[in-house]
């Protein structure tokens, strides 16, 4: 058992699992499709959860580790492993899934056979995203996780289905296809440096990148990755995919799908590129960028007068706030911003099946159709407090947790700009309480919702593990600090190592992307003020 | 088996495949006469898979090449690993395409001998042209292809469609051929030689000197094959022909015969004529960013599917442009390994399409799409995995040939370029997912007729290229071996040592030699 999870069996297990599921979805009769889907997604959730307590706390290395040769012309491998920034997005994913399974018994009625096969075909899709250790598994993955979910929205989706799914699909595949020339140029690179072609993820996180270049690459990298979290002025897409996708998509969305973009700069746009990824510039536009989606994304949720995409802005909000705690560049702002993307899964997802809940009862979603809802689904009514209050981030919650590491993390290397996002959690307020108070509080006005019945057996079973969940990170959250704090902190040091290593370009005789007809200079000026000021950051950022 | 062309068998041995496709198309010819006699009827079904049995034939003949080592002389015709691999796709090419056309032919009343034999006889001339090294055989067998194939285009007699289709494709094509001539004959002007083998060094010395002619050959030459290949802006032809030829014609000419035109184009150009490089390089830089930008724009406002098909196979011949202004040993291989992926979306892709539009090729609307996913599920998968290979997305060929085409022109610096294609293909993903949603994201109406079953050889060529496709995206290892030493092997010649290929086929990593390739350069009994 031992050996089973410290090898890639597990992983690529977890891996395959979800992909012989669909196959068997396809050949299970069409009302038995979501039993099989449910089943398979449980069964890897019960294999994944020993992952947890295997893990070994106190070392950065890659765990579960597997490489096997695939495309060896290409020196591109099979590999794959976890350390602490991908081992709770991978339990993350397989809790998330069979919850999402399990809400769409009633609202999928038509083509169900192909809805629970694209739901274990995404799942695949996410857990690679999360394990793959060669870049080339890596997009393979990123790319085929946006298929599942475009006929997801496309097909089960709401009024505006097709607009969103296709607008879901473009907006993404910008980003995704600048990154695969910046990854062919990665390649070229290494080719450069070493006489081999490689596509693994250990060698070409080693590979010296002349300072002037990686602000090409780190730029195509995090365009594909700042649409993903989204990142405020990228994140149009957000609302309309959220609004139209059926509740488990929503869910999928928020809970897992927006953390590939932030796992996306932790495991690829950091590391690879140190130099462009902590120049001062870039930090800033980062943080005032988050910033803005905080506070932006709080004055829009405010106003909609639908739950659903209320919800839908602040998963923008939230996001913006593990952006600054990524871009904080120290441990804690680190640490807060993984937990933060998992505290997000929970409560953003468990929001999304709450609305889901209410909207197979009352086929609306619109909060003015609603009021009083305590009074007859009292046991939705004390979830839906418990998640808003875990998405405002009220202490004992999870969400407290996040964001005060992440806003201790920002006020130690920006206090303005820490000090600014702060306001975002009492905005948080301002949107999320109101919005309770006028569904579940309230006096009942409405007749059509006198009758409404409260939560069944299998809704109370997909709410109650995140409510506990919520409530243990929120005054326990050490299990799951200790297995993220040793791969943030390493990660910290390496990225201040490697970007004053950074070689300053063509002076040096480093090998240099020549970007035809645009001269890109090796060493754009900063070479001047000497590698001091790309240690710890601790500017100002342009307001 | 050492070839010296001391012994006459040896012409035969070296154009084995060709020999045993023109002796099946010329043994068809006459058996079908005879099997019909008198009267215009169907021919019968033995015609049809002979035709598609005797591809088998020249495909086991094309592995024998393999084995065949040049040992002397500058033969007109190549023997080396380019030119086998290319032979492979010419006649997948065929081979769908027949396999596709069956249940057309029935379904039209136009089951007849005819058909086969053109479409043997183009497919040797597509053969023929990926193997000269002679720019007379390049001529003269892009002539038998072509003319084969504005016949084919004009087959279906009973639609003025195709007539007209034929007649445009006739006139732009002679047009074509002339430029691509008198090209030929500015080069012999400029170079004293029409075989490629000994051109090179003496294009270089033209080039050095600042010869004209080489230059207005060269630009005639790119010309002709911009035509050829349809590459923007010699592609007006292109729409309409591809529009108003019958479907599996349509698959089939886009496939193949633009094919068997870069094959001929990247030999000739990106090794040959390589020392004149800045004649060319510049041009054609261009010309790809317009093949790539173009089509793509257009495509986006075409409500025809078929139509939509034929600008989008147009934007394709700007993605393999990028392999050949890459012009290093990586961009041989992946415009190679790209064709090969191509051959299979493009029939695949046409064959859904003339199953849907039903006899007479009506309905090819966007609508008629409509829920096609729902009503014929494996039909509707299978189009998926063609328009998501088109699109260039995971875990299809389409995809890893993308990836070659990007990383040959990030290793030959042209790092707009890959831009440009990742850009391009950025707008192609909203025409192809269009038909993606039609299929699924909307229910059929009522009263449209569904589209019947699809018959067996149907059946069987669109799980073949549905599996080949995903095959070639997840496990591409063996087809990228093979493009690599086909690329390189056009370069294993001491006397054409390009830099650009000579940095880049050191890196490449896969078994040494290749099997086979023209060692000497003496002055053999050709010329």
């Amino acid at each position: 058992m031992e050996s089973f999870y410290s090898s890639h069996w597990i992983l690529s297990v977890l891996l395959a699992l979800p992909l012989l599921g669909a196959v068997a979805c396809q050949m299970a009769p069409e009302r038995k499709a979501g039993q099989v889907a449910l089943w398979v997604t449980v069964l890897e959730f019960a294999l994944s959860v020993p992952l947890f307590f295997t893990f070994e706390t106190g070392t950065a290395a890659f765990q579960s580790f597997g490489a096997v040769p695939w495309i060896e012309a290409w020196g591109i491998q099979y590999a794959v492993g976890v350390d602490g920034i991908s081992l709770l997005l991978v339990l993350l994913t397989t809790l998330t899934m069979p919850l999402a399974v399990a809400s769409s018994f009633r609202y999928v009625d038509r083509h169900q056979k192909a809805y629970y096969t694209l739901l274990l075909l995404l799942q695949t899709g996410m857990l690679g995203v999360f394990t793959a250790l060669d870049l080339f598994l890596f997009y393979v993955f990123w790319e085929v996780m946006l298929i599942p979910m475009y006929f997801l929205i496309g097909i089960w989706g709401g009024e505006r289905r097709i607009y969103s799914a296709i607008k879901f699909f473009l907006f993404t595949a910008v980003g995704s296809l600048l990154m695969l020339v910046a990854i062919a140029g990665l390649v070229y690179l290494y080719y450069q440096q070493t006489g081999a072609v490689s596509f693994a993820y250990r060698d070409l996180v080693q590979l010296q990148i002349a300072r002037g270049t990686q602000f090409w690459l780190f730029g195509a990298f995090a365009l594909a990755f700042a649409i993903k979290v989204p990142l405020f002025p990228l994140h149009t897409w957000l609302p309309d995919a959220h609004v139209e996708a059926p509740t488990a998509g929503s869910v999928i969305l928020a809970g897992v799908l927006l953390k590939t973009g932030i796992y996306g700069f932790l495991r690829f746009g950091l590391p690879f590129f140190s130099h462009a990824a902590t120049h001062p510039a870039v930090v800033g536009t980062f943080l005032t960028l988050g910033l803005v989606g905080i506070l932006y994304a709080a004055w829009v949720a405010a106003v909609q007068p639908d739950v659903k995409s209320l919800i839908a802005y602040t998963s923008i909000a939230h996001l913006g706030f593990v952006v600054l705690g990524i871009f904080a560049l120290n441990p804690q702002g680190m640490e807060g911003g993984i937990l933060q993307m998992v505290n997000h899964g929970l409560s953003t997802g468990a929001l999304f099946l709450l609305v889901g809940m209410i909207y197979e009862r009352r086929h609306t979603r619109l909060i003015e159709e609603f009021g009083g809802l305590a009074r007859v689904m009292p046991f939705f009514a004390f979830s839906f407090v418990v998640v808003a209050l875990s998405s405002i981030g009220l202490p004992a919650t999870n969400g407290f947790v996040g964001e005060f590491l992440i806003l201790l993390g920002t006020f130690r290397s920006h206090p303005v700009v820490a000090t600014l996002a702060a306001t975002g959690v009492i905005f948080a307020a301002y949107y999320m309480l109101p919005m309770v108070q006028r569904v579940v509080l309230n006096p009942l006005e409405k007749e059509e919702n006198e009758e409404l019945e409260d939560l069944d057996a299998r809704e109370r079973a997909i709410i109650v593990p995140l409510l506990a969940l919520i409530l243990l990170i929120g005054v326990y959250p050490n299990p799951f600090l200790d297995r993220t704090s040793a791969s943030a902190g390493d990660l910290i040091r390496r990225v201040e190592e490697r970007s004053q290593a950074a070689p300053l370009g063509a002076a040096t005789g480093r090998a240099e992307l020549a970007f035809d007809g645009v001269a890109v200079l090796p060493d754009d000026g900063d070479g001047g003020e000497g590698p001091g000021m790309t240690g710890p950051v601790s500017v100002e950022t342009g307001e | 088996m050492e070839i010296d062309f001391v012994s006459k068998f040896d012409y035969l041995l070296i154009l084995l495949p060709e020999v045993v496709l023109s002796a099946a198309a010329l043994v068809l010819l006459l058996g079908d006469v005879f099997q019909r006699g008198q009267e215009s009827s169907q021919s019968a079904d033995w015609v049809g898979l002979t035709a598609a049995g005797s591809v088998l034939a020249a495909a086991a003949a094309n592995g024998f090449l393999l084995t065949l080592e040049v040992t002397s002389g500058a033969p007109m015709i190549a023997a080396d690993a380019f030119r086998v691999t290319a032979n492979f796709i010419f006649l997948g090419a065929t081979f769908f395409g027949l396999l596709f056309s069956f249940d057309w032919l029935e379904r039209e009343g136009l089951d007849k001998g005819e058909f086969y034999v053109l479409v043997l006889l183009a497919t040797v001339g597509m053969m023929v042209l990926g193997a000269a090294r002679d720019l007379i055989v390049v001529f003269l067998s892009l002539e038998l292809m072509s003319i084969a194939v504005y016949v084919l285009t004009a087959f279906q007699r009973s639609d003025p469609r195709s007539s007209e289709a034929g007649l445009k494709y006739f006139l732009i094509g002679a047009f074509a051929s002339a430029f691509l001539l008198f090209g030929i004959a500015f080069l012999y002007g400029a170079t004293g030689t029409t075989n490629l083998a000994r051109v090179v060094p003496r294009v270089a010395e033209a080039a050095a000197d600042g010869n004209v002619l080489l230059y207005l050959g060269t630009g005639l030459l790119l010309v002709g094959f911009g035509f050829k290949i349809s590459a923007v802006p010699f592609h007006m032809w292109t729409p309409d022909a591809y529009e108003g030829a019958p479907t599996p014609v349509t698959g089939y000419m886009a496939a193949g015969v633009k094919a068997a035109a870069f094959a001929a184009l990247l030999r000739v150009l990106t090794v040959e004529l390589m020392p004149a490089a800045d004649a060319w390089q510049v041009a054609l830089w261009w010309v790809a960013v317009l093949t790539m930008v173009l089509p793509n724009l257009v495509a986006l406002a075409q409500d025809d599917v078929k139509r939509m098909l034929a600008y989008s196979s147009v934007a394709h011949a700007g993605y393999l442009l990028v392999g050949v202004v890459s012009a290093n040993a990586l961009g041989r291989s992946a415009a190679l390994f790209y064709l090969a992926v191509y051959t299979l979306m493009t029939l695949g892709s046409f064959a859904v399409v003339y199953h849907v539009a039903g006899k007479g090729d009506r309905r090819r609307h966007l609508s008629d799409f409509a829920g096609l996913g729902w009503r014929r599920p494996l039909l509707g998968v299978a189009m998926v995995i063609f328009l998501l290979s088109l699109a260039g997305f995971p875990p299809t060929g389409g995809f890893v040939g993308k990836l070659y085409l990007l990383r040959a022109a990030v290793d030959a610096g042209q790092v707009g370029l890959a831009v440009t294609l990742v850009l391009t293909s950025l707008v192609a993903y909203y025409y192809y997912l269009r038909v993606v949603w039609k299929m699924y994201f909307e229910e059929a109406p009522e009263e449209a007729p569904s589209p019947g079953r699809p018959g067996p050889s149907f059946r069987f060529s669109a799980a073949v290229c549905a599996a080949g496709i995903l095959l070639l995206g997840l496990l591409p290892g063996t087809g990228i071996d093979a493009a690599d030493r086909a690329g390189r092997s056009l370069t294993d010649r001491p006397t054409v040592e390009s830099p650009a290929a000579g940095a880049t086929t050191a890196g490449l990593d896969g078994p040494g030699a290749t099997p086979a390739s023209p060692s000497s350069e003496s002055d053999g009994p050709s010329d």
